[in-house]
């Protein structure tokens, strides 16, 4: 989230798209209902389904699964057509002056520089022109014809409503009408948040269905303002934390990266992660990548890494291919080619796509090793549950051990929440007989590792042995060692460089935050925007003031808020070239003529002059991207692509399958099926009673949902004979699951140009394990693709059949 | 961290007070010890008090643990409750029907409680002590890494990963913990590393 959960109260417009809040999220949701109780705000929500978030909006429209490119789109022309921009926010915090080169263009739904054979595109087209003095060349009055504002111009054009209606299945009416509702936060005093989740991101196309929200936002002028911005609800307690501490293939914490074989040494790493300025007198915060890179090696290696070994740069791995994710690695494992897999709290047997390549990926693995604190389905994969799963167990070679973990009443530690709050919780609990926590069994399997090179030698130690480890008990280190870690620490006296006989902190002591992150090796810290978190103020994120002054929502001593306890992201922007808010009755910050006041902490430096500086510090420009340069796989600007499987042809071009850069592995493209032989569209969902699989082993959540089903339309039961009730056979070209069919009027066929287009809804709460009922998820059909750009694979819209089928008595 | 103003503390006070003041009241003075004896204090009144977060989705809203035993205190303790934490400024003491219910989290009895293997082609878990299990994996690391891992590619630039194990983390760990599996995983040079971000 760019802003909070509680900063939700502050806003005019929630746009829901992309999630279901109300039914996902619930106590978050409740802000949603405090806006329109205390503000007048409204509630749009756009979903394949009537969803319990839809039941309480004040406008509803029905989508097409994995259209929504073509409905931002369709809403961003209709702004511009209509006038209907914050002109002064755009031109001053946007790329929209920028000049793009002239080779740069688009046509039958692909950006120039296409290249089939590779899947790939050759991006050199797809940026600024760059003047002479370095910087990129911009027309601020937006005349010149290749400025980025004229080029999206004509990019839109084409989503008209009757586009979007023959692509979205979007009733024209209900659009124009959303669009109407939408276009009036384009006042300076109006704002709208975006609220989005898994519906967005669970496409092959899912980071540019969030950027297309983004663009919008950016054009309204709502992003770095309260009540505004770009709202991902996140689905795990963690998730935010896990990816900020970069436990991703290709990434080191706080958002740096895993070398790739093109950097073989330190300096071409480096050399590419300069981040000069491109307009004069920019932050380009991205400068101080050295600082945060070298505290990092100096966290993992201390004084094995320093400036004479390139800070151990051989020590880290160097990536062949842009990640191993898990579905890569899934590939790699059915293909035999992977011998140990750990899942760590994490059951993929259920969360990832084809289960039955995944079955097959996993019965090829020597050793399975499961730490959880429950008995999960991947640990149990190698059990025949009969129809639910019907494995030949004894044929299966993989060992598998089940090791018992705590959970989160039994440790200490923070989480961090959608809104970056890091909080601290404490113990309540003894782990159930030998469960242990996770620290405990990773310092175990580590130092057992560590102890064989040390006696016997081996391939590569250097990294392993020299792996700093200096707890107090090695054996098990605590949350408040490893929290001291994330925030870093002095190595020696830290001074003022303006002052140098100035200690800023001493060494040995706690960092202040990463300002005072160093690059000669100086300091050690391992996630540089956690810094601050744990400093010699104490822990931070243990802070339990609730008070909120001036009632803003923004709680800002309660825990900490990562970076430098900011509440809202590019709050800059809140105000105009002034400094003055664009709306005083919802100041966050303020220029008094010297520095930054308000009721947050500055993304510019705090004496930076309102019209120097740009607001959106982590570009290169200062300015936010209406077009995003070569930064993303898929185009510069968002451009509608169907799903893998979809019941229509891409409406720009029929040839063109799914997202044309996608990477898909042979054996699955071999599985895409074509709406001939799956003629129906299908989604999954999560029910409120549930909590992905989890929750089916508690007794309360087993009763209140016990049993799978699947979430047909009057129509398409009528069509195909199913009663209410009755049992369904809903099968894909991967795979079949036998459910009870809920006939609803929550879901209603789409009207797709000349094409009815049927959809049903999975939920994915089941398994074979657990108290509740054993039962099925949407991952026994769908296809095993994921999003060009970061590999989330495509559960959000795919191809079905279903018929009637027999099974025991309704009961 | 327990709750400063303890509402044990309250509780205890409120529930003897009002047993002594209404038996007083009713003339039976002289029975108030034995009845006392009679009054069965609050179950909560026993509890010790524990601050939280929910750990399923990420509204991560503020919890109160109940145990029966006070950890800190050196002693085993069993969750007995768990309910919303009325301070907190998300949620302020709400929770939804997947919070409402922690406790069966907790205690649900597919809980893992002891180090398990399954061998190869066999039809069920057998117990295996943590030593061992512990054992075993370190063996299997060590060799396969160095059976595996790939030093150099074919233009001889040095590049240490290995790919033939792979690392899935858990979204609802700690950063603390998320920070020893990352130094953990990383120094061993394993690529194939993610968590449920990825989905």
């Amino acid at each position: 989230m760019t802003n909070s959960w509680t900063d939700i109260k502050n806003t005019d417009l929630v746009v829901v798209m992309g999630g279901n809040a109300a039914e996902a999220h619930p106590c978050g949701f409740k802000w949603v209902t405090e806006a329109k109780a205390n503000r007048g705000a409204r509630l749009i929500v756009v979903d394949p389904r009537f969803t319990r978030t839809a039941s309480v909006a004040d406008y509803y429209a029905p989508i097409r699964p994995g259209s929504d490119i073509a409905f931002l789109m369709g809403l961003i022309n209709w702004m511009i057509q209509n006038d209907k921009v914050q002109w002064d926010y755009v031109k001053a915090f946007t790329n929209a002056a920028f000049i793009v080169k002239d080779e740069f263009g688009w046509s039958d739904g692909l950006f120039t520089g296409y290249d089939p054979e590779k899947r790939d595109y050759d991006k050199s087209s797809w940026d600024y022109v760059i003047g002479e003095d370095g910087f990129a060349q911009v027309d601020m009055t937006l005349e010149h014809p290749r400025c980025v504002w004229n080029l999206l111009r004509e990019h839109v054009s084409r989503y008209t409503p009757e586009l979007v209606e023959q692509v979205c299945g979007t009733p024209s009416d209900r659009f124009l009408k959303i669009a109407e509702m939408i276009g009036e936060c384009s006042a300076p005093d109006k704002t709208m948040t975006s609220m989005y989740a898994l519906g967005w991101t669970q496409h092959a196309k899912g980071s540019q269905n969030i950027r297309g929200m983004a663009m919008l936002q950016l054009i309204l002028g709502n992003i770095g303002v309260r009540g505004g911005g770009m709202n991902a609800l996140r689905g795990h307690s963690n998730i935010q934390g896990l990816t900020d501490i970069g436990l991703m293939s290709n990434l080191i914490p706080g958002y740096l990266n895993i070398p790739t074989e093109k950097e073989p040494d330190w300096q071409t790493y480096m050399s590419s992660r300069s981040f000069t300025p491109l307009r004069p007198g920019q932050t380009s915060y991205w400068q101080n990548y050295p600082k945060f890179m070298v505290s990092f090696m100096k966290a993992m290696w201390g004084d094995a890494a320093k400036a004479e070994n390139d800070w151990a740069y051989h020590y880290l791995p160097k990536l062949d291919v842009p990640t191993y994710d898990i579905l890569r690695m899934f590939e790699l494992m059915d293909a035999g080619q992977v011998n140990i897999y750990f899942c760590q709290g994490f059951n993929p047997l259920l969360s990832f796509p084809n289960r039955a390549k995944l079955t097959s990926a996993l019965s090829k693995l020597k050793l399975l090793v499961v730490m959880d604190p429950l008995a999960t389905e991947t640990a149990h994969f190698w059990e025949n549950h009969g129809e639910h799963n019907d494995v030949d167990t004894a044929s299966i070679q993989t060992e598998v051990l089940e090791l018992p973990s705590s959970c989160f009443a039994e440790d200490d530690g923070a989480l961090v929440n959608s809104g970056r709050w890091l909080q601290w919780h404490w113990s309540a609990a003894t782990p159930p007989g030998q469960a242990r926590h996770d620290t405990w069994i990773m310092a175990q399997i580590f130092l057992r590792v560590k102890k064989l090179y040390q006696d016997e030698g081996g391939v590569f130690p250097d990294p392993i042995l020299n792996l700093t480890w200096d707890y107090a008990d090695p054996d098990e280190p605590t949350p408040e060692e490893l929290a001291k870690e994330l925030n870093g620490r002095a190595l020696e006296d830290v001074r003022d460089p303006a002052d140098p006989a100035k200690v800023l902190t001493a060494k040995g002591k706690q960092l202040l935050n990463f300002s005072q992150y160093r690059d000669d090796g100086t300091t050690m810290g391992a996630c540089w925007i956690y810094s601050g978190c744990w400093n010699e103020d104490g822990n931070n994120m243990a802070r339990r003031d609730n008070a909120d002054p001036d009632e803003t929502g923004a709680y800002p001593n309660w825990t900490f808020s990562w970076p430098l306890n900011r509440r809202i992201l590019y709050n800059r922007a809140s105000a105009d070239l002034q400094g003055q808010p664009w709306d005083p009755s919802r100041k966050l910050l303020e220029w008094d003529g010297e520095k930054w006041t308000g009721y947050d902490v500055p993304d510019i430096a705090p004496t930076a002059k309102p019209g120097d500086v740009g607001p959106f510090i982590m570009n290169q420009e200062g300015v936010s991207r209406l077009f995003s340069r070569g930064m993303m796989r898929d185009g510069p600007f968002p451009t509608h692509m169907e799903p893998f499987e979809s019941p229509l042809a891409n409406v720009f071009n029929p040839q063109m399958r799914g997202n044309p850069v996608a990477r898909v592995f042979v054996g699955d493209a071999e599985q895409f099926a074509t709406s001939e032989e799956f003629p129906i569209a299908a989604t999954s969902y999560r029910l409120t009673e549930h909590f992905h699989y989890w929750t089916k082993h508690n007794r309360i959540n087993a009763a209140l949902q016990p049993e799978f089903f699947v979430e047909i339309s009057e129509e398409l039961a009528a069509e195909k004979g199913i009663r209410r009730g009755g049992w369904v056979r809903v099968w894909s070209k991967r795979g079949e699951v036998k459910a009870k069919a809920l006939v609803t009027g929550r879901l209603k066929p789409m009207q797709c140009g000349d094409k009815l287009v049927h959809v049903i809804g999975i939920p994915l709460h089941w398994g074979f394990m657990g108290a509740a009922r054993k039962g099925f998820g949407p991952n026994s059909l769908t296809p095993f693709v994921g999003d060009a750009n970061v590999e989330t694979p495509e559960f959000k819209a795919f191809l079905v059949n279903i018929e009637p089928a027999t099974g025991e008595a309704v009961s | 961290m327990n709750i400063d103003l303890s509402r044990r503390g309250f509780l205890k006070l409120a529930g003897a007070g009002v047993a002594a003041t209404s038996l007083g009241a009713m003339g039976f003075g002289g029975a108030e010890a034995a009845e006392q004896a009679h009054v069965r204090a609050f179950k909560l009144a026993s509890t010790t008090e524990t601050r939280n977060t929910c750990p399923y989705c990420s509204v991560a809203c503020g919890v109160i643990i109940y145990s029966d035993g006070d950890l800190k205190a050196g002693e085993e303790a069993r969750v007995v409750h768990i309910e919303g934490d009325a301070d907190h400024p998300t949620n302020r003491g709400t929770l939804c029907p997947k919070g409402a219910a922690l406790k069966d989290f907790v205690n649900a009895e597919t809980r893992l409680t002891t180090p398990r293997i399954r061998r190869p082609g066999a039809a069920s878990f057998e117990e295996i002590s943590w030593e061992e299990a512990l054992d075993k994996i370190a063996r299997a690391l060590k060799d396969d890494r160095d059976a595996n891992m790939v030093l150099a590619n074919d233009d001889g630039v040095p590049v240490n990963r290995w790919t033939t194990t792979g690392y899935l983390a858990a979204s609802a760990t700690t950063n603390e913990t998320a920070w020893l599996t990352y130094k953990t995983v990383r120094a061993m040079g394993i690529v194939g590393f993610d968590n449920q971000a990825r989905v």
